[in-house]
């Protein structure tokens, strides 16, 4: 559905890239624009293909040739800030890292996320991120615990890939409970559910945090159908590594007779 | 876009939320990268046709499913077999089907294919409201897992045993392609009964500090080892699979006529 | 309807900038029990720090017990040819252990010994293995750190995507700052008692850099406008090794680590070409030197085929290199197609950092306005003319902890200044005055390509009388172009609006670092003039401070301070022992000669 049609200015300025890339037919990007509450749809852009070239390139091309008030979001370019998520051809992924000679042949689409309430073009509000991340108690020591840490890298080793996380929340994205239920209330979704794997699995941690993850984190929403593992562009294992053995954890308390039995008899936590 | 420090966040999406979405119908959101349909269908065709075999298989009675010196799988282990009247397989496979409905990988699969919660990934779904995942009876008793695997873990031993009885016949040395292929069945069994998640939590997944606790770095080494066939847990699962069903297939076979079993005898 | 209502904040400490540098500052101010509010032109965590990759510098001494703080203070000054603050370095040395200690207490992970403490990583111009680090995404770790202990952190709000275009003065004062909201473009002051900048430096002038967006310079300009001193605005670095292929990866950063985990440089030739320029520390000599032998190299026809060298680590082995640099391995992997453990990496220099800022005590990060302050990047005189790799993750944390505690201390028995309607008036008339759908004008992005061609080029790594004139006469133009620059649509998260106010700061800062390049008719650090490739003896002893005289730009020569002869012990000390040896030295290797007693003392 596009609301209009607009040709890229070819010759207003140098093409990107000239001589430094291949020429060739332009690309054309099906780019979503709006404001909620007013006409959306995707808008049709043609822009000159350059060698290597990914999504975000061509989404500034236009924002300097075209339509200076495309808003995206992006910082680094280079795929360690997690900002420039989208979903391009129907799929969460970074514009920086997405190559465009990866995708198949034909007009791309590029969409904000489906998740995030939007905000303008491929820019949505992703506050209810940063409003989770609030909720989940830091990394706490015991207040006695001698600095610095004597810790052994065979304890740390799971933690590490947790602590690879961009945050940009593409795992929430496509997570189908709160893509298409809505539970953004009762579900705190698979980055959070890393950051608490990180800091549950921490060998210095004190504190317990998984009682909140079954209560208001929602951890039983998950049904492990591994859709953030798919799309998470730092290649964290989310499903196996971090919300199974949390889903795990849990079942200790609440679903194993025998551990509660030897609890009792034990007097261990 | 602001974070308070002290107060506790309290909404969730923002403001904006139910006026925007950024719907303009199915049809722009559906993926044009791929056709992510390919993996729902295949594994509705082949894991549903695998319930239906199995479904029938279990009603034929043991006699079908044993040719001396192989028993099908689905009939193991065999003494309690006899006993049974009604459905003697399937109450045979009973913990198997508890093992595996509570999988973590099989979880997966008929999530996506059979409930299309959600059918493939950013892949619309057709129910709205009411979603529970598993926090709700009876999905919820998917958190038994464990308890599956204990019993799983006992299945294993008793089809290594009817593995080696496949290797004598009448007191005689025997070595048939079904004696191959009743071993190999449960290598891949045991290949997907060690690599269960909830295995790995056990041995190590639930200490923390590995050099904190006693037998740390034992538990470590076999976490790390369970970890290793983890990672290829869904493949162990379907290869199990489908080698349970080779080997009673092959049995049916054998008692068929289709052919007879290649082997050799030592007398 | 100008002035247009806005809304107002309060608050004890403004911090503008959420990096390290500003988060630190936020927890020290908030825990100091000051009411602090976080401004931020991104999200949170977003900020340039996570693109720090190699590591923090500070002398734990874990993997080489030789090492102390002295050697760290004398490394420093060394790379910075001197004309650091001696002050600053002394702190920095002495203070950026406990910082990593802190950290590592806040919850951040770091890669470990095999006894469970803190490794520690070979890097360019260290003497000893010093980099604390975490595979090769030490900032992200330090600001997701960070990060989570300021939104924890009693008394601390974040208000992310805010643009601060101003700083409101009462008098000589600095008592606020005013700009807007980027996703719906309303304008909102901040009242503070104190300002803590901690605003980040500026590459986006360049065409090729490794900064993000946000590399604009805002907080520099903003400072300037409200009249304090930069110095050492001449020295830009030039990081080594950037990616060069393909074209839109031009410039990302591709981490030293690669080179402190042993990578070698190679020509076109299959030359290993830094026994040429400095064959003590070959690919490990400091960052002015590979970026210049790299230049110097594709200059002379002996470049890559994109006009680089050749990065190879494959000797590490494929399993190593995974462990080690995770992050290279998948950025090559993904923008190039390149596979770094079977093939070698295209390189070449890509603009880094910025060794110059905005002028600040030692002690305190005070600038030369009352109530402004400043950490980091956007800060002067840590680095002096050439940042060493490793400093700058300690320079934020040590820094930004001493801007923020001094700043909160500052504001006890402070009371709010009304705000100075004209002050809020002229800026939201400048602002507006670029949004204007009907008026044909200047395009932002074109006048900002504008300026990167005149920067890259003529004030970029070599540098002349002659080009930095004409790069100067290129800005003047642009600057007079600038208040013509007009776009369409609305206040609305429009980036091209939001673009009109960063090319109006880049300006700022490019005349800055133009006009004190030209000053330094010497070539010292990351400056390098070809019309005076020497060291002069005479201009080691000043910096140059840039300020607003009144009627346009001032730069002066200013005297720096003698270093007292405590420290320069040790960096004599230090300069005997590479007399006698290559640096890095390895935690194995011994250390003959008479410099083995000085060093490894406790200075």
């Amino acid at each position: 559905m596009a609301i209009a049609e607009r040709p890229a200015q070819r010759g207003t300025a140098p093409q990107p890239g000239a001589g430094s890339g291949s020429d060739g037919a332009p690309l054309e990007f099906h780019v979503f624009k709006g404001i909620p509450g007013e006409e959306q749809g995707e808008v049709t852009y043609r822009v000159p293909p350059v060698t290597g070239m990914v999504v975000l390139d061509a989404i500034h091309w236009i924002q300097k040739h075209v339509d200076t008030d495309l808003a995206c979001r992006w910082n680094c370019k280079a795929a360690k800030c997690g900002s420039c998520s989208a979903e391009i051809n129907g799929m969460p992924r970074l514009m920086c890292k997405t190559r465009i000679d990866d995708l198949p042949d034909g007009p791309i689409t590029v969409r904000p996320m489906t998740a995030f309430p939007l905000i303008k073009d491929l820019v949505t509000d992703v506050s209810h991120a940063y409003e989770v991340n609030r909720r989940i108690p830091q990394f706490t020591p015991a207040a006695d615990e001698p600095s610095p840490f004597v810790i052994q890298e065979m304890d740390l080793e799971r933690i590490y890939e947790f602590r690879k996380c961009i945050e940009c929340f593409l795992c929430q994205d496509v997570c189908h409970v709160l893509r298409s239920h809505d539970l953004q209330e009762q579900f705190y979704g698979p980055r959070f559910f890393v950051r608490v794997a990180s800091l549950e699995m921490h060998p210095k941690d004190t504190v317990d945090r998984l009682e909140a993850v079954r209560t208001e984190g929602g951890l039983g929403y998950c049904n492990i159908t591994k859709c953030c593992t798919e799309v998470c562009p730092e290649h964290i294992h989310i499903t196996d590594n971090a919300i199974i053995p949390l889903k795990e954890r849990v079942a200790d308390r609440h679903w194993d007779p025998l551990r509660a039995v030897s609890r009792l008899l034990l007097g261990k936590r | 876009m602001t974070v308070r420090g002290a107060e506790v966040a309290g909404s969730g999406k923002g403001a904006s939320a139910g006026d925007a979405g950024v719907t303009t119908g199915v049809l722009a959101r559906l993926r044009r990268d791929a056709p992510w349909w390919l993996l729902p269908v295949t594994v509705v065709v082949v894991l549903g046709g695998f319930i239906v075999y199995s479904i029938w298989a279990s009603t034929t009675g043991v006699g079908e499913a044993r040719n001396a010196p192989y028993l099908s799988p689905l009939y193991s282990p065999g003494w309690l077999a006899n006993h049974i009247p009604v459905f003697p397989g399937l109450l045979c496979i009973l913990v198997p089907i508890a093992f595996r409905g509570t999988c973590y990988y099989y979880r997966k699969a008929y999530h996506r294919s059979f409930l299309w919660d959600p059918p493939g990934c950013a892949v619309p779904e057709l129910r709205h409201g009411g979603y529970r995942g598993e926090t709700a009876f009876p999905l919820s008793l998917n958190n038994l897992h464990r308890f599956a695997l204990y019993g799983a873990v006992v299945y294993i031993p008793i089809l290594a045993f009817d593995a080696a009885n496949a290797f004598s016949l009448g007191g005689h040395l025997y070595l048939g392609l079904g004696t191959a292929i009743m071993v190999l069945n449960v290598v891949l069994l045991a290949g997907y009964t060690l690599s269960c998640h909830s295995l790995r939590h056990l041995v190590g997944g639930s200490v923390d500090c590995f050099s904190c606790v006693r037998f740390g770095r034992q538990r470590y080494g076999a976490w790390r080892g369970v970890t290793r066939l983890n990672v290829f847990h869904p493949t162990w699962a379907w290869v199990s699979l489908f080698s349970v069903w080779a080997v009673d297939a092959y049995v049916r076979m054998l008692n068929a006529g289709w052919f007879t079993d290649p082997h050799l005898l030592f007398r | 309807m100008i002035p247009e209502s806005y809304d107002t904040i309060d608050c004890d400490v403004l911090v503008i900038g959420a990096g390290g540098a500003g988060l630190r500052a936020a927890v020290a101010a908030g825990e100091a029990g000051c009411d602090t509010v976080v401004v931020t032109k991104s999200l949170l965590g977003k900020a340039h720090t996570v693109m720090a990759e190699g590591g923090i510098g500070a002398a734990l001494g874990n993997v080489d017990p030789r090492d102390n703080w002295g050697v760290h203070f004398a490394d420093t000054m060394l790379g910075g040819q001197l004309l650091n603050s001696w002050r600053m370095v002394e702190i920095f040395a002495q203070e950026v252990i406990d910082r990593v200690y802190e950290l590592e207490r806040w919850g951040g992970l770091f890669d470990r010994t095999p006894d469970g403490r803190i490794s520690q990583r070979a890097f360019g111009a260290h003497t000893f293995w010093r980099l604390a680090h975490v595979g090769d995404r030490t900032g992200l770790e330090l600001i997701r750190t960070c990060q989570d202990r300021a939104v924890h952190a009693p008394n601390v709000t974040v208000h992310m995507e805010y643009t601060l275009t101003t700083l409101l003065k009462d008098g000589d004062r600095v008592v606020g700052a005013a700009g807007y909201r980027r996703n719906d473009g309303t304008f909102v002051v901040f009242r503070a008692k104190a300002v803590v900048l901690g605003s980040g430096g500026w590459g986006r002038m360049y065409k090729h850099t490794s900064n993000s967006w946000e590399g604009t310079g805002d907080g520099a300009a903003l400072a300037y406008r409200a009249g304090a001193e930069l110095l050492d605005m001449e020295f830009v670095q030039f990081h080594p090794t950037g990616m060069i292929w393909p074209p839109g990866a031009r410039g990302i950063l591709v981490t030293e680590a690669v080179r402190g985990e042993g990578g070698r440089l190679y020509n076109s030739l299959g030359e290993r070409f830094m026994e040429r320029y400095d064959p003590k520390k070959m690919e490990l000599s400091s960052r002015d030197v590979v970026a210049r032998s790299i230049y110097k190299e594709a200059q002379a026809g002996r470049g890559s085929p994109h006009g680089g060298a050749f990065l190879d680590v494959r000797h590490r082995g494929a399993e190593y290199i995974r462990k080690r640099l995770p992050s290279m391995v998948e950025q090559f992997h993904a923008l190039a197609s390149v596979d770094i453990t079977t093939e070698p990496m295209e390189v070449g220099p890509t603009i880094h950092y910025t060794m110059g800022g905005v002028r600040v005590a030692p002690e305190t990060g005070a600038t030369t306005v009352p109530g402004l302050y400043a950490a980091g990047e956007v800060s002067g005189g840590l680095h002096g003319a050439n940042r060493l790799g490793g400093n700058s993750l300690g320079d934020i944390l040590v820094f930004g902890k001493r801007a923020g505690e001094a700043a909160a201390t500052e504001v006890a028995g402070r009371a709010h200044v009304a705000v100075d309607e004209r002050q809020v008036e002229a800026e939201q008339r400048a602002l507006l005055a670029h949004l204007d759908p009907h008026e044909e004008g200047e395009n932002p992005y074109l006048l900002h390509e504008a300026l990167q061609e005149a920067m890259q080029d003529d004030a970029g790594i070599a540098r002349t009388e002659e080009s930095l004139t004409r790069s100067l006469h290129a800005i003047q133009e642009l600057c007079e172009r600038a208040p013509r620059m007009r776009v369409g649509g609305r206040r609305i998260l429009n980036p091209g609006w939001h673009t009109c106010r960063d090319v109006v700061n880049m300006l700022v800062i490019s005349e800055a670092i133009v006009r004190s390049a030209l000053e330094r008719r010497e070539s010292r650090g990351s400056q390098w003039r070809l019309d005076f490739p020497d060291l002069s003896e005479e201009q080691g002893r000043v910096n140059y401070v840039t300020d607003d005289g009144g009627d346009g730009m001032r730069i002066r020569a200013v005297p720096r301070e003698p270093i007292p002869p405590r420290l320069q012990r040790l960096i004599d000390e230090e300069l005997a022992l590479r007399a006698v040896t290559t640096i890095p030295v390895r935690p194995d290797q011994r250390i003959e000669g008479p410099a083995v007693a000085a060093v490894g003392r406790e200075a």
